[in-house]
């Protein structure tokens, strides 16, 4: 398979086409309106469905009809935008829809900035929606891996029949590094009979199907909650994925990363070792499900005297690290929010100072 | 002399909620008339509001989503993008169209999206308890405007047949009315006319139907009928405002 | 052709609008309240009805049906 040199926003949109999902609603905001520009271009040429939507508040209720309708379906947008479907996504979980969104992370609170950050984790992961939901949040640290967790959002949203969040951030969507897309990822929903409003003639039992979050009565609500509950346990079982960088040594520093900012992480604990300093990098790469354990044990290995959460944000990841790490190490955060991306000597200096 | 009449089978055998007198259940009869005459029963969607209606999918036998507050018109929007060989329909009131989904509705229609919408217009929001909509009348009373609808504060109704009638895009965009037989009549030709519509595939159609709202206007349901008569018709005139030809 | 007016007296919740409508005057309101709480319809004068079902096209709850019977 050739390697091809993509632009970050392109090759989601592409690796969304790979995966056989060729239903694309969006709005344009900075700094992920390419991907509807590629699609735009792309998706006729599959056959596809594209529509640039009135608004993300339309938008994320045209993705939960097409996802109701038993379609594979997507949205890109960036951190206002995100605010905006929140609510959607709130009712695309309760009702058991699959959809994927991408959040291509922007600088905020309120208008922000058009740079990348790391600032909607809590949005993500706490719920930007209400009720009691949890989002998938597959956390890509570069072009490459866009593509393959787009591409595996698909698999995951029919799985759990909900929504699924790749979370990104400016950085990934603008720049460009070779991809490689993988093959035979596309599959169909094998369930949508079940609850999809695909149009009675299509089912044999001739019963018709409800797309609703609706439930008046106590008993069914606490059991539509329960019933969600079951899936976010599942996915706390089986769908955790993270990466150690440099663990194997006697690391005096945990660095705990997720994303762009954790590249910059391990260029910084590469120059680091060639001084004789031994810090170690545990990158989340699903937000949620958190890597607890993970954490705990990376954090509590005996040569490690400290943890420190580096993000592009105020500090929120860190609240989640700290609360694995259950006192037994102190856990320090370090965070630039304005867009520019911390450099390496910048957290050498950091992890200096810390030792 | 005499004929037969039966519940349609796309309208389900389930009791309504609507309070007595309700033309809600006026309506989804006429639409549910329209889909069985159709024969489109196993390929409709139907897409409920919040509002009265919000178990409207109790009602009927097909398949059937249920639409966050005004935003009905975008999910029929995805359902009919990628599913166009499916019969799409919104069923919406006063505020779940007119205020809340204001936006959602006009760029559905401008952008000719070929679903059907069924707009009930009872000049006030029902299920919240009687609160003023975009399309209460000038001096009439809601739980709001407990003088009566100030029209310096708050402007004028709201005639969405006619908003929606303005756009360029070609439609079908009709007022009906369902406040005595001869209109009722006329208003399922129009509903059924809407789907047939989105059967040829042809054009976006927005049905928006006068009905009452007993409880909230506080009349018996046929002094709602003859308030509605008197103080609805006149200004939100019926017919079709625009067909697609 | 034979017709049966047949009200479902549980469905009706009382509305009047059927009442009014009836163009033989044939309908009226019970005083017998049903499960619901509603006085229901009942034909008061069932040898003037004429089929003609406006009380049905009228009926928000399709608490009112007319079947074909056996002419013998």
């Amino acid at each position: 398979m050739a390697k091809v040199l993509m632009k970050g926003n392109e090759a989601i949109g592409e690796a969304a086409i790979r995966a056989g999902c060729k239903n694309y609603f969006a709005y344009p905001i900075t700094p992920q309106s390419e991907v509807a520009e590629y699609l735009v271009k792309r998706l006729p040429e599959v056959g596809g469905v594209f529509l640039q939507g009135e608004s993300e508040v339309a938008v994320g209720y045209m993705i939960f009809g097409a996802a109701g309708a038993g379609e594979r379906v997507m949205t890109t947008s960036s951190s206002p935008g995100i605010s905006l479907m929140s609510e959607a996504i709130s009712y695309i979980a309760a009702a058991q829809c699959p959809a994927v969104f991408v959040n291509i992370m922007r600088g905020g609170p309120g208008l922000g900035g058009i740079l990348p950050s790391q600032a909607d984790y809590f949005q993500a992961t706490k719920g930007g929606g209400h009720g009691d939901y949890r989002l998938l949040v597959l956390a890509p640290d570069g072009v490459q891996e866009a593509v393959e967790m787009t591409m595996q959002a698909f698999t995951l949203a029919e799985k759990y029949r909900g929504p699924v969040m790749i979370l990104g951030d400016g950085l990934i969507g603008q720049m460009m590094e070779p991809v490689e897309f993988p093959e035979d990822l596309a599959t169909e929903p094998t369930n949508k009979d079940d609850w999809a409003t695909n149009g009675m003639a299509t089912r044999t039992s001739k019963r018709r199907n409800l797309v609703k979050s609706l439930f008046l009565d106590p008993t069914e609500l606490n059991a539509n909650n329960l019933a969600l509950k079951a899936k976010y346990q599942q996915m706390k079982r089986e769908e955790i994925q993270f990466e150690l960088y440099n663990a194997d040594k006697d690391y005096q520093v945990l660095i705990t990363s997720y994303g762009t900012m954790s590249r910059v992480c391990r260029t910084a604990i590469d120059q680091l070792k060639e001084e004789g300093i031994e810090v170690a990098l545990l990158r989340p790469k699903t937000l949620f499900p958190f890597p607890e354990q993970a954490v705990y044990a990376a954090a509590t290995k005996e040569s490690c005297k400290s943890v420190i959460s580096i993000e592009m944000s105020m500090g929120q990841m860190v609240e989640d690290v700290e609360r694995c790490v259950k006192g037994q190490r102190p856990v320090e955060f370090y965070g630039e929010c304005g867009g520019d991306i911390p450099s390496p000597e910048k957290i050498i200096d950091i992890i200096k100072a810390m030792i | 002399m005499g004929k037969t009449f039966s519940k349609p089978a796309a309208l389900s055998d389930t009791m309504t909620h609507y309070c007595p007198g309700c033309t809600h259940g006026i309506v989804h009869r006429l639409v549910a008339e329209a889909i069985d005459e159709l024969g489109i029963q196993d390929r409709t969607v139907g897409i409920a509001p919040v509002g009265c209606a919000v178990l409207a999918y109790n009602y009927f036998n097909c398949d059937f989503q249920e639409a966050a507050h005004g935003r009905a018109p975008a999910m029929a929007t995805g359902i009919k993008r990628v599913r166009p060989d499916l019969i799409v329909f919104t069923y919406q009131g006063d505020g779940d169209l007119a205020s809340i989904g204001m936006g959602e509705i006009i760029h559905a229609a401008n952008r000719g999206e070929k679903f059907t919408t069924i707009f009930i217009n009872n000049a006030i929001y029902g299920m919240t308890g009687g609160q003023m909509a975009p399309t209460t009348m000038p001096g009439q009373r809601a739980s709001t405007a407990p003088m009566g609808r100030d029209t310096d504060q708050t402007g004028m109704p709201i005639k969405m047949a006619n908003l929606l009638g303005g756009l360029v895009t070609p439609a079908y965009i009709t007022r009906q009315a369902v406040l005595k037989p001869q209109q009722i009549n006329k208003a399922k030709k129009a509903i059924k006319q809407a789907f047939q519509y989105q059967v040829e595939g042809k054009c976006f159609s927005f049905v928006e139907v006068i009905s009452t709202c007993p409880t909230n206007w506080g009349l018996t349901p046929l002094d709602s009928l003859k308030w509605a008569e008197e103080t609805l018709l006149p200004y939100y005139e019926l017919g079709d405002v625009k067909t697609p030809e | 052709m034979a017709y049966e007016h047949i009200i479902d007296s549980e469905r009706c919740k009382g509305c009047g609008l059927c009442v009014n409508f009836c163009p033989k005057n044939v309908l009226e309101l019970t005083r017998k309240v049903n499960a619901k709480g509603h006085f229901p319809v009942h034909q008061a004068r069932p040898e003037d009805c004429i089929h003609c079902t406006i009380c049905c096209i009228m009926c928000p709850d399709v608490a009112i049906r007319i079947v074909e019977t056996q002419t013998t």
